[in-house]
């Protein structure tokens, strides 16, 4: 999948095409020129990539990690089209996070497929000298390099005078002025990379004379280019991911021998550079006024981050986002619903068999779960992509830090708790920005207990069904108290958990805070829309494909059972209610089969397991199919409990108020309700959670532990309101 | 790891960043924690640049720092962190 955009693009070699195109073509066999872009956090390197790209993107992952991969065609000239890479943005070439370090994997191995053929360096020019750092790392690798200056517009503000001649000059590569916002710049700079660019000859930072000997046997054994480069299989050999135990016990032993130490000297080289970048930007850099006037953003930021008003206005935007997601988000939801169901009883009504029965109850069924949720998928990261566009995401981070921090969690956990609330599936992937690895894995364990959208259906039957629809206080419905006290769980289970698990953990990496606080700005609109696409794709593809599997191999269970038991049921049923109405029989004939078939056993054999906490086999087949997607909950408890007079007038939970016990009562008694309703809040019943968290931390052992936890808190949880209520 | 030799030895406390006033200008006289070092220079706090303290959270950490004289712009950054940073007197 990683490929095939390369490959669905033909490669152009018309006879038209120009010398440099047959040289482009050299570097990069598929016949596409692989450029990538790389610059610091903040130096419009989204924007730049989305004027180059538009829509022709795609996310992939790179190989034996799992940061996302963008890469997207760029028409550069008539004849040229070229391959952009997007990477993570970064400050230097020594990683700190799991993002930063595929660039590394990247630019480390000429040898790969992925090298790229050349490197866009975005720089925010109104902050040159910072922004320059990494260019002159880039530039020491001996890559090919163009240099896009972008918010010129900015630095104009600032009175921050470029003499671009004089910096393309010092530098040695060429120079593009740009405003990536505005598109301005991008023809020209689109020009500049369709030409045939030679590697940068300027070096910036020589390696100490003293270590020379260690890096030639480096550089030579492991035929590398130059010796910078050297350099940094020294610094980096443990995390460079292509190398083998045997490599990586070579340059150890080196290191050893030489006493080499990483950390001082990245640091020594870092202040080198700054040295060399002052000195060269002497001659490109003048400042003809420093503002005076305080900037907008501080005045802006003694409101949004004040003590009182600054935490008031963040619930108000997570309300916003709440009232969004669960209120706006259900038009198009129900649309979408109706919609598959049309398909789904056009296809009924008109053919028939066990093929057609697979396909609309299973794959439809799943399809239908998948789709229903991109509404709310999409404006969830709407809402997040405005507030990080605008930088408030950075203030929400800010004050949070010191709270989060107290339970094991970090302020950046803040984004992925409040992702949470839609579907732990993005929220997990979200932690990737968090630097400390125990703040990482902590964020990650605890996201699926916040209470994702899954479970609203779940929480609005039963509550429905056991909580009355009465004022409280005037204003509040007690219906709606309980759903809130539900979301409240969930997140104070959250954070509880982080706290505990904060003291199991130990680590000697230090946690940082260390960011840049952007200004704030107006979203740019297209990088929101763009956001949204990739992140329903994603969505749609990744966790789409398991849903609609366990959605088939549910069906299965549910529709076949050992032998002809099926059949028998089947005809048993009709044996002992002649007297009934077609449809009448045509239910309790689907609940008789449901009962007797893999599921319905499986169902019984739990059953003592579940029956402390006031569930019965019913239930149990409940819980098994939530596996696919909790949702599938109502449609299950639907089935089950379908036999009564008039079913298919009936909605579930009228359905479920008129079960009766074994003593005549009403089966879903106020006790049954809320330990159902405690164990959904703590359960994990997601394949897609547990896949994405096997994902991203690379095993199996956190994804165990989060289904052993929260599920033996749900049961602990059950047993406990089960057993006090009853 | 010091970056550079404190010079600040006769001054019986040296400041931080961490003890700046609101709104009060310091120099980096150098970083004391190695491992926070790195980040901090690759971040543009390298000795001799000039940095204000320009917010704290409500709760008092982390803060936001205004590093560089001309081309402004701001970091946040914990207590903790902040303490790292030396200043010149």
């Amino acid at each position: 999948m990683r490929d095939a955009g390369i490959r669905t693009v033909p490669a152009r070699a018309a006879a038209s095409a120009a010398a440099l195109e047959t040289a482009a073509l050299q570097a990069a066999p598929r016949g596409l020129t692989r450029i990538a872009l790389i610059g610091n956090p903040n130096s419009g390197k989204t924007s730049l990539f989305n004027q180059l790209t538009g829509l022709n993107q795609k996310v992939g992952n790179f190989p034996g990690v799992t940061v996302d991969r963008k890469t997207g065609i760029s028409q550069l000239t008539a004849q040229h089209r070229a391959e952009i890479i997007d990477l993570p943005g970064t400050y230097s070439l020594y990683p700190k996070s799991l993002d930063e370090k595929v660039i590394t994997d990247l630019l480390y191995d000429k040898t790969s497929g992925q090298y790229p053929d050349f490197v866009v360096v975005t720089a925010d020019a109104s902050n040159l000298r910072r922004n320059l750092l990494l260019f002159t790392q880039l530039a020491d690798l001996g890559l090919p390099l163009v240099l896009a200056l972008n918010m010129m517009d900015v630095a104009a503000q600032h009175g921050i005078n470029i003499d671009l001649e004089a910096l393309q000059e010092e530098l040695g590569v060429p120079v593009i002025p740009m405003n990536a916002r505005k598109g301005i710049g991008v023809a020209a700079l689109k020009i500049v990379m369709a030409q045939q660019l030679d590697a940068a000859t300027t070096t910036f930072y020589e390696p100490d004379e003293a270590l020379v000997p260690m890096l030639r046997q480096i550089r030579y054994y492991f035929n590398l280019h130059n010796d910078y480069l050297a350099l940094h299989y020294a610094h980096q050999f443990r995390h460079i991911s292509f190398l083998t135990a045997d490599n990586r016990a070579y340059i150890a032993e080196l290191v050893t021998k030489y006493n080499f130490e990483a950390t001082p000297r990245q640091a020594q080289e870092t202040i080198d550079r700054y040295a060399r970048i002052n000195e060269l930007l002497l001659n490109v850099v003048s400042v003809t006024r420093t503002e005076k006037a305080e900037p907008y953003s501080n005045r802006l930021d003694r409101v949004l981050t004040h003590k009182v008003w600054g935490y008031l206005i963040f619930l108000a935007v997570l309300f916003l986002l709440f009232q969004a997601v669960f209120s706006w988000a259900s038009y198009p939801m129900e649309l979408i619903d109706t919609g598959v169901a049309w398909i789904n009883g056009l296809i009924q009504s008109n053919f028939n068999g066990p093929l057609i029965s697979l396909l609309t109850e299973g794959v439809l069924a799943g399809l239908g779960g998948v789709l229903i949720f991109i509404p709310q998928i999409a404006l969830l990261f709407a809402f997040i992509a405005v507030l990080e566009e605008t930088g408030y995401m950075a203030r929400v981070t800010f004050m949070m830090d010191r709270i989060m921090r107290k339970f094991g969690l970090n302020g950046k956990s803040v984004v992925p708790l409040i992702s949470g609330m839609a579907c732990a599936v993005p929220a997990i992937m979200s932690a990737r920005t968090i630097e400390n690895r125990k703040d990482r894995m902590i964020t990650i364990f605890v996201t699926p207990l916040m209470s994702c959208s899954a479970r609203i259906p779940v929480y609005t039957v039963l509550i429905g069904l056991v909580v009355p629809d009465q004022p409280v206080l005037g204003i509040f419905n007690l219906r709606g108290v309980a759903l809130m006290g539900l979301y409240l769980l969930g997140f104070v289970s959250a954070v509880g958990s982080a706290w505990v698990l904060k003291l199991f953990m130990k680590t000697k990496e230090r946690s940082y805070f260390i960011m840049e606080f952007p200004v704030y700005r107006w979203p740019r609109w297209k990088n929101v829309v763009l956001t949204i696409v990739e992140k329903v794709k994603a969505f749609v593809f990744q966790a789409g494909k398991v849903i609609i599997a366990i959605s088939v191999i549910l069906w299965v269970l549910a529709s076949y059972g050992p032998g002809n038991s099926l059949e028998q049921a089947e005809q048993r049923v009709r044996a002992n209610t002649a007297q009934l109405n077609e449809t009448e029989v045509e239910t309790r004939v689907a609940s008789e089969k449901l009962e007797t078939s893999y599921a319905g056993r499986f169902g019984h054999l739990i059953e003592p397991a579940i029956r402390p906490l006031g569930f019965d086999w019913k239930i149990g087949i409940s819980l098994l199919t939530s596996f696919a997607a909790r949702e599938v909950f109502v449609g299950t408890m639907s089935t089950i409990y379908s036999v009564g007079q008039d079913a298919n007038e009936l909605t579930v939970q009228q359905k479920l108020a008129a079960e009766k016990g074994p003593d005549g009562q009403p089966f879903f008694t106020p006790a049954r309700a809320g330990s159902l309703l405690v164990f959904y809040v703590f359960a994990m019943q997601c394949m897609s959670t547990l896949a994405t968290t096997y994902r991203e931390t690379k095993g199996w052992t956190w994804p165990l532990l989060q289904l052993v936890y929260m599920t033996g808190l749900a049961y602990l949880a059950s047993l406990l309101v089960y057993q006090v209520l009853s | 790891m010091s970056v550079r030799p404190t010079s600040a030895k006769a001054i019986a406390a040296p400041r931080s960043v961490k003890d700046l006033h609101l709104g009060e200008t310091g120099t980096i006289c150098c970083l004391k924690d190695p491992e926070m070092a790195l980040k901090l220079l690759e971040m543009g706090c390298i000795p001799g640049t000039q940095v204000r303290l320009n917010s704290r959270a409500p709760l008092g950490c982390p803060i936001t720092l205004v590093v560089g004289e001309a081309a402004d712009y701001t970091l946040s950054l914990r207590v903790s962190e902040a303490a790292t940073i030396m200043l010149k007197e």
